[in-house]
């Protein structure tokens, strides 16, 4: 079932399985962590980031690609559009239809407001409909919301908002129960419990989940719930850009129809973005575990409004991605895989990292280990990996546990005539999460655009320089609901006439620095004519 | 069009020939063919259902379907995408639901028309049991639909085929939120929990906690203890 060149690094796999069994990889000690990171993680390379020129955060590294965004010019020119009557309005506008923004519209409704969702694809496109893994809540008796807030300021190298981690570790608990309201089928004992698992960096088993596709539960959940309360939601209508008063007060946005081409003014008294991240950008030429729409729009479109950046220069790559088959490439292997018991073996069948160290960790482990002669792993391709040994799983805790308890990955790789609960998988890092974003207040308002909030990946801070698993399902969540309430229940006075006066002023700036990117937001990457993988 | 240099199939989408590399998925050869999409794609790895699509190989009768993020596309085959399908969905107040029969029928009057016919089944590209779990819809067996469907990412393509119009996709979203809410043991730990930050108990060691430094949060971090 896989050709030559790995079927022998393979069987040396398999056969060193039964002493490997019995031995535990030591944990990296913080300096040794250091040394690793600083050694092969892409966010220390020179040539993956350069100095934004333009706006609020000139002067800060952050990845090309989208460096390129922000320095492009608008879709729209501003002069051609009448701003002043609107074709939609609302209390509050939420622009994103994946967790944060369905969170947010549940929220903001139940709180009073008259609630419209505008989304670039369908309701539910989003990552959040992809996260395997789960979420994570300190809801045992042996675990605290401090103990939780510990493990995500270490894991994001203590350089995360307190105001806002705290704010995601006290109100976790709440939202878990919010879900469970909902009907959400999380995995749990025969009395009711909720199973927990570590994650990557957890000093406690508090990642929740439902079965392997915690987050396809969460989404269709919050879904279902959206169309029962008869919330407004039109599909296939990006937002190009923010209105803004003549004080800077965020009143609206200029969506466009995805099918017809078609312009829509859409006013409101607030507005929640909730666009997700970057994954789509490909920063580094790293392919990407993130849905087809995470392109990074709410990004451009605040920062053009003003809105200040933050951790923009530390990208998560999730260690295990996909290297083959090549049809899967970038697609991501859960965490949950290695979580219950697989470890990370090299070509020669050697363990070269604890399996569950933080991802950065894990990641830059693997760059290094295929860059040292003979132990990496070659696909036919020529992209590197190393093994994942799944088959672990089963000997572990008995024939059938890869199937029963990840489904989802084990069809994923069936389909494609691979049993990973017989053969071990290739893996390599993947782009998989924008660490930064916007930066927000605990409320999930942007500081400096009054009227303006901002939910989900495209918020900065959180999670530092790096997110632990089990916690964006959270954060989308928290933050979701947080800003949901705060949109719906501001006492903001209302915005004056709205403008694109902003996207004027940043039309100039980089005509005149005469940069010659396509125009942004990006909207959806181009594949057209590509062949993936080559 | 015929098959041209080795390695290289001819697709026909919508009724159009193009020649492109073997071994691609439905949607990389769509887009390799020139195809941007909008509709009819998504997450790209066989989690969100956008990608539908039905299709019939060069002498083959049978009308076949699939994800075109998961489908590798084969030499002559004929193929259009479901981007969307008209499904009803029955609008509800899950609070005020009783997890039973009637309820499943009350707000899927069709389900009693269901043929058995298991075309469903072998429309679905997760491999879901799904007229089985339709059998134990038509039972009320709620906690057994929930267990079968929970695979499922909605798609529509079991609706699509079914001859007695069925929408399977949302009776098992419905049994799974009557199960999840109604059915299943309640998180008491999770409860509890709930009650003792909402009454402010760890309000106390966040606070310390959040005033700490980088080192001294690093000199704690270091020393945690792991719970095994």
């Amino acid at each position: 079932m896989y050709p030559d060149e790995l079927r022998e690094s393979a069987l040396r796999v398999a056969a060193s399985r039964d002493r490997r069994l019995k031995e535990k990889h030591a944990r990296l000690t913080p300096e040794e962590k250091d040394a690793l990171l600083r050694g092969f993680h892409p966010d220390f390379r020179e040539d993956t980031q350069r100095p934004v020129t333009v706006g609020p955060n000139s002067g800060d590294r952050m990845p090309h690609e989208l460096v390129d965004l922000l320095e492009a010019r608008s879709r729209i020119d501003p002069a051609a559009l009448a701003l002043d009557r609107a074709d939609l309005e609302a209390d509050v506008l939420i622009i994103g239809g994946g967790g944060a923004g369905a969170a947010a519209a549940l929220t903001a409704q139940e709180a009073g407001a008259r609630v419209l969702l505008v989304t670039k694809l369908r309701l539910g496109d989003a990552n959040t409909m992809m996260a395997q893994g789960g979420i994570q809540a300190a809801t045992s008796a042996v675990d605290s919301p401090a103990t939780h807030y510990l493990d995500v300021m270490g894991g994001g190298g203590y350089t995360n908002d307190p105001a806002l981690v705290r704010a995601l570790v006290r109100d976790a608990p709440a939202v878990v129960a919010w879900l469970e309201e909902l009907g959400c089928m999380f995995s749990k004992r025969p009395d009711g419990t909720l199973m927990a698992i570590h994650g990557g960096g957890t000093s406690r088993k508090r990642m929740h989940f439902a079965r392997d596709y915690t987050g396809a539960e969460i989404m269709r959940t919050l879904r279902d719930e959206l169309l029962n309360r008869d919330v407004p939601v039109v599909e296939f209508c990006p937002a190009l850009e923010l209105l803004l008063d003549d004080q800077g007060r965020c009143g609206g946005a200029v969506l466009q129809n995805f099918e017809t081409g078609a312009f829509l003014v859409a006013h409101a008294r607030t507005v929640i973005l909730a666009t997700g991240g970057f994954g789509r950008l490909h920063v580094s030429g790293f392919p990407t575990s993130n849905h087809y729409g995470a392109t990074a729009d709410g990004l451009v479109m605040a920062y053009r409004a003003g809105a200040e950046l933050c951790f923009l220069d530390a990208t998560q790559f999730h260690p295990t991605g996909v290297a083959y088959p090549e049809q899967m490439l970038g697609q991501l292997v859960t965490e949950k895989v290695r979580g219950v018991g697989a470890q990370l073996v090299n070509a020669e069948g050697q363990q070269f990292v604890f399996p569950l160290e933080t991802r950065d960790a894990v990641s830059a482990a693997i760059i290094r280990e295929c860059g040292l002669p003979g132990k990496g792993v070659a696909t036919p391709t020529g992209q590197k990996g190393v093994w994942l040994d799944s088959p672990m799983i089963e000997l572990i805790h008995g024939p059938g546990t890869v199937r029963r308890e990840l489904p989802a990955m084990f069809r994923q790789y069936e389909r494609f005539g691979i049993d990973m609960s017989v053969n071990p998988i290739v893996v390599y890092p993947t782009l998989h999460y924008q660490n930064g974003g916007i930066r927000v207040d605990a409320s999930g308002s942007c500081p400096r655009i009054p009227g303006l909030y901002v939910a989900g990946e495209a918020v900065g801070g959180i999670h530092g320089r790096n997110r632990l698993m089990g916690n964006s399902l959270l954060d989308i969540l928290v933050f979701g609901r947080r800003a949901g309430h705060e949109a719906a229940t501001s006492r903001l006075p209302a915005a004056g006439r709205l403008t694109l006066e902003h996207v004027r002023r940043h039309n100039r700036g980089v005509g005149k620095a005469g940069r010659g990117h396509p125009p942004a937001p990006l909207l959806l990457p181009d594949y057209v004519g590509k062949q993936p993988g080559a | 069009m015929t098959q041209g240099a080795a390695g290289f199939i001819v697709v026909h989408i919508l009724g159009k020939a193009y020649r492109v590399p073997a071994g691609l998925t439905i949607l990389g050869a769509m887009e390799y063919a020139g195809y941007r999409l909008v509709r009819g794609v998504g997450c790209r790895g066989g989690f969100c259902g956008a990608c539908g699509t039905i299709y019939r190989t060069r002498n083959d009768y049978r009308l076949k379907v699939g994800l075109a993020c998961q489908t590798v596309a084969e030499h002559d085959m004929y193929l259009a995408q479901l981007p969307f399908y008209p499904a009803s969905k029955a609008r509800y107040a899950l609070d005020e639901l009783q997890p039973n029969l009637a309820t499943l029928v009350r707000l899927h009057p069709e389900l009693p028309r269901c043929l058995g016919c298991n075309t469903c089944t072998r429309a679905c590209p997760q491999g879901l049991d799904v007229m089985e779990y339709m059998a134990r819809a038509m039972r009320g067996d709620i906690a057994g639909v929930a267990d079968l469907s929970f695979d499922c990412i909605m798609c529509g393509l079991c609706a699509s085929r079914c001859p007695s119009e069925q929408t399977q996709y949302n009776v098992a979203l419905l049994a799974r939120r009557l199960y999840g809410r109604h059915l299943a043991p309640k998180a008491e730990q999770l409860a509890r929990r709930v009650g003792e930050v909402a009454a402010c108990e760890f309000d106390a060691d966040l606070e310390r906690m959040a005033a700490l430094d980088a080192k001294a949060l690093k000199g704690l971090y270091n020393a945690r203890d792991i719970e095994a």
